[in-house]
């Protein structure tokens, strides 16, 4: 009964009939499509053409589109083609697929080059907007805050406190980690190439101004732009998705209040901590190698660095860090809001959040330098 | 082929599935007969969802034995699993739709996986499948976010149809579909399976969909079958929860 799918022709006088027989479905696609196409070549050889198909054992909905793609093709002109010996079972679905139009032909976009210059073209003229964007959270977020200073019972604590726990307590640990060994690699890197001058001992300043000025909360930034400026913007990104944003603003909430402060403070406060324990981390594990590597006795480091470094080193590191908290918070947080109803798009955004956040903390951390530069700290 | 279509298409036997400590379903059986529509209802929350998520597999079950097309899918091997899911389809609750392909692709999509056809004729068949679940050409480039609610019921069903299956699981396909929309979906549900042959699994709250579209009906209540039959049956059933359910003022309302 399930027999291969054949298309026989029977000439009759000027009839042609079109014997289909066997199963017309799904699995025998490419077949069916190829006799299908063969016989298409029939039209306009007679008058009448008719497509018996009282032999087909099994028809759905490839089969029965096939068999109506051959009767359009074959009707040509006064010549209508027929479809003959449609058991009761299967008219409903030949009906069905007879009230398909003629599909529209699909344009796919090929990758062209004036297509690619187009999207670079768009691409720049889109950074500012990415500036505005910005700002114009900037601004909102400072409105909010406006607001629950004014209010204070509007804060959210509690979610603070979370936020808190997760880009904070939560980010110790790596933190920690990553900083003692840049600081290990430093001291060994300065130990072994300031060895050739017998000026080890010059390593420890080195560590302490580049640990403390630069490194420690550079690092720790770029870290968290990783760790938490993707969350942030996954979790937002997947709430607008879902339209739980859209049902906050109904509610009269409104999100940046509810979402993007609390996110904001904890990572403004956030930074500051981990940069300090990250300087901790590293001046240790720096210390650690020259101890063991270069044999500067744990005494001497001390004293060293205390020669070498002031609290200005201190405070320009630490004084940067809620400033980047804050590009990062911002960046994540606009592109969350921005992601549109895709996985895709959630993806990209996250994906941008990421790369434009150390871009800007970078940015940021060169501003500071000219201006420390030109203070004189 | 013959003594196939004495056996039930789905054999569920004993099976209990439990979420930390609340069981949902408690040693339930239930048979499912090929080229039958069956209604499955039941309150919100009595594991409906579940049901139907365990027999796909997609939620794991602590006891008992379920087959498909005579396969029992806990001991069946990967090709024997992949010749069986070739030959359903699922529409689920919220839709499912991949959101980032478009309704043409995510049509498509199982096409492409598991039939080797021509471009040409998958985007006929896509038109077909879009106009069979009444909607307009234009929305096969449209992604998902920009359908409505119920026009994503209809790509979702369309897509658990493009392989032209032999069993659908329906998880209310009509809910977020207008009054008229239901009917023609009721309608559309009723040509497959006298067409193709169709054996579908649908798990309704319409009671129109029940009236106009089922052949039997199976009821849920505290993780079994409370009861399964005809409409008349159910109807004559002295059952508290299926007297309101088919004795209501909606009920009567659909009735008269
Ligand atoms: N992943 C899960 N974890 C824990 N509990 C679950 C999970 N999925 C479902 N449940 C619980 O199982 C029960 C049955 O849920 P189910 O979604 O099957 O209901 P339903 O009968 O489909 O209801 P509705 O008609 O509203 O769709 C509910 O109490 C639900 O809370
Ligand atoms: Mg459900």
């Amino acid at each position: 009964m399930n027999g291969d799918p054949k298309l026989e022709r029977i000439a009759k006088g000027n009839a042609l009939a079109l014997c289909a027989t066997g199963t017309w479905t799904a699995s025998f696609a490419p077949a069916l499509e190829r006799m299908v196409a063969d016989a298409e070549k029939l039209a306009g050889s007679r008058p009448n053409i008719f497509i018996d198909v009282s032999e087909v054992s099994k028809l759905d909905t490839f089969g029965a589109w096939l068999i109506e793609r051959l009767r359009r093709s074959l009707t040509q002109g006064t010549a209508e083609a027929q479809i003959a010996g449609l058991s009761a079972n299967y008219s409903s679905l030949v009906d069905e697929v007879r009230r398909v139009k003629a599909t529209p032909v699909i344009e796919t976009g090929a990758i062209t080059i004036t297509g690619m210059l187009e999207q670079i073209g768009r691409a720049v003229a889109g950074l500012s907007g990415t500036v505005t964007d910005l700002v114009d959270m900037l601004g909102a977020v400072l409105a909010a805050s406006g607001r629950v200073l004014i209010r204070p019972r509007s804060f959210r604590l509690t979610s603070t406190v979370h936020h808190l726990e997760q880009v904070c307590w939560r980010a110790v640990p790596i933190i920690v980690l990553i900083t003692f060994l840049i600081g290990c690699i430093i001291a060994q890197q300065g130990i072994f190439h300031f060895r050739r001058f017998g000026a080890d001992i010059f390593v420890v300043d080195m560590l302490g101004v580049l640990v403390l000025r630069e490194i420690g909360v550079l690092l720790v930034a770029i870290m968290i732009a990783g760790r938490s400026g993707s969350a942030y913007t996954a979790e937002l990104g997947s709430m607008k998705m879902r339209e739980e944003i859209d049902a906050l603003r109904t509610m009269g909430f409104d999100p940046i209040e509810v979402l993007v402060l609390p996110r904001m403070l904890a990572l403004v406060l956030a930074l500051p901590i981990l940069a300090f324990l990250g300087a901790m981390a590293a001046l240790y594990g720096g210390g650690l190698v020259a101890w063991l590597y270069g044999g500067v006795d744990p005494e001497a480091f001390l004293l060293r660095l205390r020669d070498a470094i002031s609290i200005d080193h201190f405070i320009v590191g630490i004084v940067k860090a809620p400033v980047m908290a804050a590009v990062i918070g911002i960046v994540a947080c606009v592109e969350g809001l921005a992601v549109q109803g895709s996985a895709e798009s959630l993806g990209q955004h996250t994906t941008s959040s990421v790369v434009k956040g150390i871009f800007f903390v970078i940015v940021m951390d060169g501003v500071f330098a000219i201006f420390f530069a030109s203070i004189g700290m | 082929m013959a003594p196939e279509i004495q056996d039930p298409i789905i054999r569920v036997r004993d099976i209990t599935v439990q979420f930390g400590s609340t069981r949902v379903l408690d040693g339930l059986n239930l048979d499912v007969k090929r080229g039958e529509i069956l209604g499955f209802v039941g309150p919100s929350g009595a594991g409906k969802s579940v049901l139907t998520r365990t027999i796909i597999g997609l939620v794991s079950k602590v006891a008992g034995r379920i087959e498909v097309f005579g396969v029992d899918l806990d001991s069946s091997n990967t090709s024997q699993r992949r010749g069986v899911e070739r030959r359903w389809g699922v529409l689920f609750q919220q839709g499912a739709l991949f959101s980032s392909l478009t309704v043409r692709q995510n049509i498509q999509f199982p096409m492409r996986e598991y039939l080797k056809v021509s471009q040409r004729l998958m985007d006929e068949i896509t038109m077909a499948k879009l106009a069979m679940v009444g909607l307009k050409p234009e929305v096969a480039e449209r992604f998902p976010s920009e359908l409505s609610g119920g026009m994503i019921k209809r790509v979702a069903l369309a897509r658990a149809l493009a392989l032209d299956p032999e069993l659908v699981f329906l998880d209310e396909p009509t809910s977020g579909l207008d009054p008229i929309g239901a009917g023609d979906f009721d309608e559309l549900v009723r040509t497959l399976q006298r067409t193709l042959g169709l054996t579908v699994f649908m798990v309704t709250h319409d009671l129109d969909s029940l009236y106009t579209a089922c052949d039997r009906i199976a009821v849920l209540g505290n993780g079994k079958i409370i009861a399964a039959g005809s409409i008349a049956d159910m109807q004559a059933s002295q059952h508290p929860w299926l007297r309101q359910y088919f004795h209501g003022k909606r009920a009567r309302a659909v009735m008269s």
